[in-house]
């Protein structure tokens, strides 16, 4: 059974407290039981505590499915790109150097790349998934475009996203503010920043 | 299962519809319907040289068995000198042709017997073991009872071919080989 076309993933990374409920509930979808899928990344972990939930975007042309040497993730018909299959994957890590947002995980004891699959057996009968269903300030959400418009006055969903040269059109949405919303997303953005640590000075240890 | 619409579902990297990519695009889909897809032709296409394969091995398989037959039994030829073979011993021969390797077994003053000693599971040697009263394979643990030549245990299931013998003038012959299917 496909996901609904109705309901749509929404990240709000401004939302997240870094709580990691998502974390733990995502080891219990039954789809990679024991193996959580998603990652709490720190935004400017020497500035501040802000973090940012990512999960998989579900591009519309998966780009860890384009590098696969050997033919093993695929999309079903609702979009949803899916772990790779294990009788094909041979475990390269080609997809996890490929994807620009750092989804897919090898599990090497399993030699098999696992990833995000939006807990397919809950979501494809129309169920949220496991991260959004226990995220206690809805930084991830999943229901209708409608309802996240009621609900975040201030925000709008982009889903497109720039990485390089390349433009990638997900499924799943960021929420941007609505005032200043981008055309796109630019994921290697920060890549061009000065370094953050630049300025750390070490001088604690002069005598 | 209804045809995918091939452009509805991929959306490819670079825009352009599906019929005006790559050929390797089209054979390696993403999306998951179309990688489960067998179009009509491919597997009609798959029965007819399957199914001229077999046609093909019943022929071959026909021509091997009568040239087989036309071969007829292989020539006498003398294995051993009665003296050389204490009872309970065993010795290797090769018969008919020199790459065959074969077992003659003394069990008694007067009793022979005689296999090749290619394992019909998957061709290895196997070992005589008299005083238990079989053939072990040690490739993969497969055993063959020693008076009949049947497979008692293990992965084989054929019974070691048979050499008949004759004994005489103080001497063993080979005199064929008799390919056993139980």
């Amino acid at each position: 059974m496909p996901v609904p076309e109705h309901l749509e993933f929404f990240i709000d990374p401004s939302r997240c407290i870094g709580c990691e409920s998502c974390v733990q509930a995502c080891s219990e979808c039954d789809t990679h039981r024991g193996h959580s899928m998603i990652h709490l990344e720190y935004v400017e972990r020497s500035r501040t505590t802000q973090t940012t939930p990512v999960i998989c975007m579900h591009c519309d042309s998966p780009t860890c499915a384009e590098v696969c040497p050997a033919d093993a993730i695929k999309r079903t018909e609702d979009g949803v790109v899916q772990s790779a299959r294990k009788p094909r994957c041979i475990a390269c890590s080609n997809c996890v150097l490929a994807c620009p947002f750092g989804v897919p995980k090898m599990k090497s004891d399993l030699e098999l790349m696992m990833k995000c699959d939006m807990c397919y057996d809950r979501s494809s009968v129309g169920k949220k998934p496991m991260c959004a269903s226990v995220c206690p300030s809805q930084a991830l959400f999943f229901g209708t475009r409608e309802e996240i418009e009621r609900l975040r006055k201030r925000s709008a969903a982009v889903n497109r996203f720039r990485f390089g040269n390349q433009t990638v059109t997900t499924k799943v949405n960021m929420m941007v503010p609505r005032d200043a919303r981008p055309e796109y997303i630019d994921v290697a953005a920060a890549m061009e920043e000065d370094s953050l640590g630049g300025d750390i000075m070490l001088n604690v240890l002069s005598t | 299962m209804t045809r995918p619409d091939l452009n509805q579902i991929v959306r490819t990297p670079d825009g352009r519809p599906e019929v005006e990519q790559p050929k390797w695009r089209r054979d390696f889909p993403i999306d998951l319907p179309q990688d489960e897809y067998v179009a009509r032709r491919d597997f009609t296409k798959f029965m007819v040289l399957t199914s001229l394969a077999f046609a093909v091995g019943q022929v071959w398989i026909g021509i091997e068995n009568w040239r087989r037959r036309r071969r007829g039994q292989p020539p006498i030829a003398e294995i051993a000198k009665v003296s050389d073979v204490p009872i309970g011993s065993t010795i290797t021969f090769a018969y008919p042709q020199p790459h065959d390797a074969c077992l003659l077994v003394r069990t008694g003053e007067l009793t022979w017997l005689a296999y090749a000693q290619e394992c019909t599971h998957l061709a290895c040697a196997v070992i005589p073991e008299v005083d238990k009263g079989q053939f072990r394979c040690p490739c993969h643990h497969g055993y063959f009872d020693l008076t009949t030549g049947r497979p008692i245990a293990g992965p084989p299931r054929r019974p070691l071919p048979r050499i008949t013998l004759d004994v005489r003038n103080g001497a063993v012959y080979a005199t064929g080989v008799e390919e056993r299917t139980a």
